[in-house]
């Protein structure tokens, strides 16, 4: 049996009252890419920040590599961070430094690289995304596209073993999100490192998915392959799926 | 009975205020003397304190000291005094106007920019980027910017007082047509060595609340650009605003040391 790398053990989480999570339970195995359905403000990308203690939940123990992530303090934080890269929604690429400086900063803040050997690396994790060559221009000069995949190369910067990836394809044209999920799989093909993938698009969902987990009312409604959901016999996940507004 | 309940509300609303501004401020304090230390960050920072600020705060201490020259001959000619314009205009720059106009115009200036820099990368989830790759945004962001207000706000508030004295030397030539000797002499002989610490003394304090509140209402961003634009303007309000309270008990505080 897998070895669990994550696990969510009955976490609660509430803003300005409003519960987000009600009792989520959920583990993810060493090497696999689990999805996380659910419709908007479901929570699912607070359950990516709650994971690298972005966002502290309320009541619950988040395990990752064994370690309860809602017990560390900031520096066991900032360690457990350089082995688990986060793709944001929005890439959130600072916007005054430009696309080698975006690349290079997780590789300053956690290891003792030279100059020489920052500069392979950013040049190396470019040429895995498909953007060579344009370490010099600033995220403003880039399109949605390419920030997404600037963001993926920073979060892969110091190949971490979990990558984290909220709405990788929201947003994006089919082409450039079909080259994305290309990425998802070819990552976890090479690296062989654990996926989460936070996402409304289906078609990733379908591609990269080996599991998928269903967040509704705060909870994990079901966690299944695609062919286990598509032939689920709940209501809610059969709405979802036919695209039916549902609540 | 309503409005001493809201009165009551505001206050403990404005202490809290108070202290999560000096907590940050305690963190970001302490950050400067943690390593890994980044020159280039505070010399940015400076810069923009600094170069950007200076033009703007000695026009306006060039004016000031020019009206102020011309009220004083006006209030003292009445006693026959009109003289000693030189005195009463350099102690009053130097241990008031001078620290308190550049700190309210490098806090408008300076402080809204701050706060829509950080409160930007707060909607943009710059700020979580930044924790999530290992950096903690309170060495990064928040202690360059107090180490710059630390440094810059005093020397800026030094080229106000001169250029505001010479303002008030330039009008007292013209109305009293007094000799620009006994005009440099009346100054240096009234400003002690006290006076001047006690005004750029506190712009020191001055400098660490225009980074800090600017940090403050940047870090607490929320609800996309309306947010950002509430963060800048709730940034130039609380920074004037702390800096004359603030003023009051730092005067009190240097007439005992000085």
């Amino acid at each position: 049996m897998s070895k669990i790398i994550i696990e969510f053990k009955d976490v609660y989480k509430s803003f300005n009252g409003l519960p987000v999570h009600s009792g989520i339970n959920l583990s993810i195995v060493e090497g696999e890419i689990m999805s996380l359905l659910g419709g908007s403000g479901s929570g699912k990308s607070v359950l990516l920040k709650e994971l690298i203690g972005l966002i502290r939940p309320d009541k619950g123990d988040i395990m990752v590599f064994g370690r309860n992530v809602t017990q560390m303090k900031e520096g066991e934080l900032i360690r457990l961070r350089e082995h688990v890269g986060l793709l944001f929604q929005g890439a959130a690429l600072f916007d005054s430094l430009t696309v080698s400086e975006n690349i290079a900063y997780p590789l300053r803040e956690h290891l003792q690289l030279t100059e020489n050997e920052i500069r392979k690396r950013v040049a190396e994790k470019l040429q895995l995304v498909g953007l060579e060559g344009i370490e010099a221009k600033m995220p403003a000069e880039l399109s949605g596209g390419m920030k997404k995949r600037v963001g993926l190369a920073r979060a892969i910067a110091t190949e971490p073993d979990i990558i984290l990836y909220d709405e990788p394809t929201t947003g994006l044209d089919p082409i450039t999100a079909q080259r994305i999920n290309e990425l998802i799989l070819e990552l976890q093909r090479k690296l062989g490192v654990t996926t989460v993938v936070v996402t409304h698009d289906l078609h990733c969902v379908r591609t990269v998915s080996d599991r998928i987990a269903m967040l509704h009312e705060g909870k994990i409604l079901t966690v299944g392959t695609w062919e286990e959901l598509i032939a689920s016999g709940i209501q809610m996940v059969k709405d979802f799926f036919r695209g039916t507004i549902c609540d | 009975m309503s409005i001493l309940l809201s009165m009551d509300a505001a206050v403990k609303k404005g202490i809290l205020l108070v202290g999560q501004i000096s907590v940050l401020a305690v963190k970001g304090f302490v950050g400067i003397f943690i390593p890994p230390f980044n020159l280039k960050l505070v010399l940015r920072e400076i810069d923009n304190f600094g170069a950007g600020s200076l033009f703007l705060v000695d026009l306006i201490a060039l004016f000031t000291g020019m009206v102020m020259s011309l009220q004083t001959i006006y209030g003292l000619r009445m006693y026959g005094a009109e003289i000693y314009v030189g005195s009463v205009v350099s102690l009053s720059l130097v241990r008031e106007l001078g620290p308190v106009m550049a700190s309210i115009m490098v806090g408008a200036r300076v402080g809204s920019g701050i706060a829509a820099e950080i409160g930007a990368m707060q909607v943009t989830e710059q700020i979580d980027a930044m924790r999530a790759l290992g950096a903690n945004p309170i060495k990064k962001l928040v202690s360059p910017k107090i180490l710059a207000g630390m440094i810059t706000l005093p020397l800026l508030t030094v080229t106000a007082d001169i250029v505001g004295i010479f303002g008030g030397m330039v009008i007292a030539l013209f109305e009293l047509e007094i000799d620009r000797t006994f005009y440099i002499d009346s100054v240096l002989t009234t400003i002690t060595i006290s006076d001047l610490l006690s005004g750029i003394g506190k712009t020191v304090i001055f400098g660490v609340l225009v980074s800090v509140i600017g940090c403050y209402f940047g870090l607490r961003t929320t609800g996309g650009t309306t947010g950002v634009g509430r963060s800048t303007t709730i940034t130039v309000v609380t920074t004037s605003i702390l800096i004359l309270i603030s003023d009051f008990f730092l005067t009190k505080l240097f007439l005992v040391v000085f």
